[in-house]
């Protein structure tokens, strides 16, 4: 992330790719106008009327949320559907809108100061509550409030949004998402927000591109300026100069083409068409994203994160509180499968307490800190375990560098089996298990690791940053990082080869699993499972579905034997452009 | 449901938790109360059938809602 000013004068800002796509228009800057409410005393006279205004911003404000309610329901789906739900039934609350209009009348106060004050205590009560979750209700409630004193104030909103416009805001609720996208919006960039924000997650099911955590987007680009989106590269381009549109304008095109050629893929196996079947699944960290996985024809999950539950969180989830997470999943999924990876914590995931660590990433992380904190540790193996009775569900440990590790983590995990049992829970006794390779020791010894366990699976960003010695989030070396560095590849065949000869199957749940230009060869080095980002499913499993398995061997071959990576990425390159010409790769 | 029930009753009817006290008959408010499992909330009847609503809101209360 960062800005760079070409000599043209165009201006890119990377930020986090969130839905695929490119689009090209103006700019509309969407500043999140939260009303400026003043407290103004209002005449006898006038109680009345001031009394209609709020009554009439409250139908109002109960027609929009319809309008947005029922569109949701069909792009969304009733479970997302149901914030909108939420916001409506605050409108209908007699005991709230009395009291409102009561201290109208009794206090002589503009209608929009008492909306603003009654309703920011409940906000405040939510906000001052421990849980995420009353905070995202607070946000809700926020909403509602701001709409309402919006519909007093008479300001038409969005009224200013004419014509196609790619939206640029500092952050965007739910609400905002679904309301752009009945105007003609052509994508979303916004300041704030990962990959799993509410906007991420919505614009991907409504199919238009995002790039979300910019930074400062909103600083650089005013309302009008033309801008490029691209939602695979996670970049926007301010002032975008001739040879930039047509580089993106005919990745849009091969991209819609592909697209459409896409269609109907979800449904198909990811087999090559010599018939050796490939396991593609997908890389979550939240239950929402079940249903989009499932869309996107996946095959399984080949990796749950589940320290996605600790973001924002000062203490542990709870048994009870991990079992509902991970049940939620398993159920979703199934019958296909689930791996859930236990807490990566650590390196640059999830502060947690301990010492400060001046080289974190070969610090205390990953099973490191679950084995030496047990009890937190047994905790999520039961709640694992007790999600596990539909038999669809594995286990992965991060971070293994010893097989002392692995034995222990088994033992442990031996003794939650126990408790449960002792204590007549029932769950899968015969639970799969299996390790991430991510640090080299792990990938040397892989034959003895496949030994003790069920699968392997390949964490490509770590094993390259350890196997290499670099960075990438360090500008200075960011460049040394090279996926398909030879030493990068020849440690995967030797994973992969030493895992075969224990009879294990192998994975990949790293970004490598989900590069298009990596494909042809992991198939031709003998991985079974790729998982990817949900969204990348359709056109990795179009190139599996084309090429051979027989031939990406022999190109797997050849790419071992080139000595650079530059030699490798160029040959890669011409095999899609050859196979898959309707790829829109770079 | 909870404010469903304690609708059809001419009383009023308080939940007061820590030092907050909200109406029982508002959705905002007992919205706000849900977060909390686990703590100690003080109900206030008021009215001619401040009884009969008081054991309409305690039963509902000890069958858990009505849910699953």
């Amino acid at each position: 992330m960062g800005n760079e000013t070409g000599t043209t004068g165009q201006k890119i800002i990377r930020g986090i790719a969130a839905a695929p796509g490119i689009a090209i228009g103006p700019a509309y800057l969407y500043t999140k106008s939260v009303p400026r409410v003043e407290l103004k005393p209002i005449a006898p006279a006038e109680i009345d009327s001031e009394i209609e205004r709020l009554r009439n911003a409250i139908a109002r404000s109960n027609k929009e949320l319809q309008k947005i309610l029922a569109f949701a329901e069909v792009k969304l789906g009733h479970q997302n559907a149901r914030i909108f739900e939420a916001q409506i039934m605050i409108l209908g609350d007699a005991i709230l809108i009395n009291s409102i209009e009561k201290r109208i009348r009794d206090e002589m106060k503009n209608a929009e100061f008492v909306v603003f004050d009654e309703i920011t205590k409940y906000k405040n009560l939510m906000l001052a509550a421990p849980d995420e979750y009353m905070h995202e209700r607070a946000h809700d409630v926020d909403d509602i409030m701001n709409r309402i004193i919006r519909n007093i104030q008479d300001q038409k909103l969005f009224s200013k949004l004419e014509g196609e416009a790619i939206i640029v805001a500092e952050n965007l609720t739910p609400a905002d998402t679904v309301i752009f996208s009945r105007n003609q919006v052509l994508g979303y960039a916004t300041d704030l927000g990962g990959v799993t924000s509410h906007a991420a997650i919505i614009s991907r099911s409504l199919k238009i591109p995002a790039v979300v955590g910019l930074r400062n987007a909103t600083k650089e680009i005013q309302t009008g300026d033309i801008i490029a989106i691209d939602g695979f590269a996670g970049l926007i381009i301010a002032n975008p100069d001739a040879a930039t549109l047509d580089i993106l304008k005919s990745k849009a095109e091969r991209f819609h083409a592909f697209e459409e050629q896409l269609h109907g893929i979800a449904a198909l196996d990811a087999e090559t068409p010599d018939h050796r079947k490939i396991e593609l699944s997908a890389n979550i960290e939240f239950p929402e994203e079940v249903e989009f996985t499932r869309l996107q024809g996946s095959a399984g999950i080949g990796l749950y994160r589940t320290e996605s539950q600790l973001i924002g969180k000062s203490t542990y989830p709870t048994e009870e509180e991990q079992y509902e997470v991970y049940n939620k999943v398993a159920e979703g999924m199934a019958p296909l499968t689930v791996i859930f990876r236990t807490f990566d914590i650590g390196g640059d995931k999830v502060v947690t307490e301990g010492p400060h660590e001046s080289n974190p990433f070969l610090g205390w992380r990953g099973i490191r800190v679950m084995l030496d904190r047990p009890e937190l540790f047994l905790t999520q193996l039961r709640a694992i375990l007790r999600a596990s009775t539909r038999k669809n569900v594995r286990i992965m440990f991060p971070m293994v560098s010893k097989l002392r590790e692995i034995r222990e983590a088994k033992k442990i995990l031996q003794r939650a089996k126990d408790e449960l049992t002792a204590a007549h829970v029932a769950f899968d006794a015969n639970i799969p298990i299996g390790v991430m390779i991510e640090v080299p020791s792990a990938a040397i010894l892989a034959d003895q690791f496949a030994a003790e366990v069920d699968f392997l699976s390949i964490g490509t960003n770590d094993l390259i940053q350890y196997l290499l010695a670099v960075d990438r989030d360090n500008s200075s070396v960011s460049g040394l990082f090279q996926q398909f560095n030879p030493a990068v590849l020849r440690t995967i065949k030797m994973i992969v080869d030493a895992g075969h000869k224990r009879h294990v199957w192998i994975g990949m749940c790293g970004e490598m699993a989900g590069d298009p230009l990596a494909t042809v060869l992991l198939i031709g080095l003998g991985l079974d499972e790729l998982s990817v980002n949900p969204s990348a499913l359709p056109e990795i499993k179009k190139i599996i579905r084309t090429v051979k398995h027989r031939d990406a061997r022999r190109m797997a071959d050849h790419v071992l034997s080139l000595a650079t990576e530059d030699e490798i990425k160029e040959y890669l390159s011409s095999i899609v452009r050859n196979k898959v010409p309707e790829l829109p790769i770079e | 449901m909870l404010v469903k029930v304690a609708a059809k009753f001419q009383s009023e009817f308080f939940i007061r938790k820590d030092n907050f006290e909200i109406n029982g008959k508002s959705i905002i408010g007992v919205m706000t109360l849900a977060a909390e499992q686990g703590s100690t909330l003080h109900l206030r009847f008021e009215g001619t059938d401040e009884n009969e609503a008081a054991e309409a809101v305690t039963s509902l209360i000890e069958r858990g809602f009505d849910e699953e």
